[in-house]
């Protein structure tokens, strides 16, 4: 088992330290090591992970490390104890890269921040950034998210309204995303 | 565990739980709780971490977290925010493989996240204008979002180059700027 948990450890540190762009890209990453590279799961296996782990909450990287770590260990014909041990080493492994170089790099900003070169550079970052939250909200307008027209009208109808009341709740109400997440769960039983 | 401790695992565990669908969820949550509630960082500063945290390999929203939390109370900060923001996942997954193996086909569950995810693009969505705000996005500098967010849209440009793009454009900006007499 040692030799198991010390393989997962490697593969998702690496999954870890070359994951760029977020959590989609690092499922590839994912597939690519687990699946074809050291068979520890089926392709059906690797899929239902990851539905799983865009359903649930938390981030996509952590749900699926920690879903793969325990499935290994059950594939492997351990027991539901160790396979828990699977999943910590999983996850701590694919945190602890940018665990180490983000704490870098806070230290560096930290005492930087005020440079000339370095508050240009941001300068610059900041209107790009908007761009990056506006098109990871684009992004996810999708008919997957929102139902389409032709297969499910009832549901697109549904959808925008949720997105229009929470939108306005929150740019003019500044009302708790939490509570808003919540609700749109609630109508989303009782309507969806 | 000081008080202030104890936060900074709360809070990120609250944040954890509730950042459905993608890193990027969490921003109106850190937005409200970390940024407007908390003062532990200014929305200037959450803007820069996010243009960090996105050219960091790794997971977006802990390295959001590790930042925060090292900004807020050095690095056991960041091994505690770290842990909060991780935590919630780890256990709802646990949970769902040990006892809800066919919590995916479960109608209730399908029916609300189907609900969820229209409100998280809105959530995502909400922030855009007063961050525009922040970064002081004028009808002069108004093309620079745009054309970023269209490019990675529709040509599915990987952000990471925007960024490296816009740093290096911000630098000789600056340069020249400092140049002027």
């Amino acid at each position: 088992m040692t030799c198991l948990l010390i393989q997962l450890f490697l593969t998702f540190f690496v999954i870890g330290l070359f994951g760029f762009g977020g959590g989609y890209a690092m499922i590839s990453l994912i597939q690519q090591k687990v699946v074809t590279a050291h068979a520890w799961m089926t392709m059906g296996q690797f899929t239902d992970i990851v539905a799983i782990s865009q359903m649930t909450p938390g981030p996509i990287g952590i749900n699926s490390a920690t879903y793969v770590g325990y499935t290994s260990l059950v594939n492997a014909g351990y027991p539901h104890w160790a396979a828990v041990l699977g999943s910590l080493t999983a996850t701590t492994a694919v945190i602890l890269p940018s665990f180490i170089l983000m704490l870098i790099i806070s230290r560096f900003l930290m005492r930087y921040k005020s440079h000339p070169a370095i508050e240009s550079v941001f300068q610059g970052l900041r209107p790009a950034v908007v761009g990056l939250l506006l098109a990871a909200s684009l992004c996810l307008m999708t008919g997957e998210n929102f139902g389409t027209w032709r297969e499910s009208p009832w549901q697109l109808l549904i959808s925008i309204a949720i997105f229009l009341f929470t939108f306005l709740s929150q740019r003019v109400y500044k009302l708790n995303p939490i509570f808003l997440i919540i609700l749109s769960a609630i109508v989303g039983v009782i309507l969806l | 565990m000081s008080a202030r401790y104890l936060d900074l695992l709360l809070t990120f565990f609250r944040i954890g739980l509730f950042t459905i669908g993608g890193g990027y969820a969490m921003i109106p949550l850190i937005q409200q709780k970390v940024v407007d509630e908390k003062h532990w960082v200014s929305e200037p500063e959450l803007m820069d971490l996010m243009a960090v945290a996105q050219s960091c390999p790794g997971i977006f929203a802990i390295n959001i977290s590790i930042f925060i939390g090292y900004k807020t109370r050095g690095v056991r900060g960041a091994v505690l925010s770290t842990i909060g923001t991780a935590l919630p996942s780890f256990l709802i997954i646990l949970a769902v493989a040990l006892f809800f193996q066919h919590f995916r086909d479960n109608e209730y569950v399908a029916r609300a996240f189907r609900g969820i995810r229209p409100a998280v693009v809105a959530l995502i969505a909400a922030p855009v204008f007063k961050m525009a705000k922040t970064a002081k996005v004028s009808l002069r500098t108004v093309w620079i979002p745009v054309v970023a967010a269209l490019l990675i849209w529709l040509l599915r440009v990987n952000p990471v180059y925007i960024i490296i793009l816009a740093g290096v454009g911000g630098y000789v900006y600056g340069r020249l700027e400092e140049g002027r007499p």
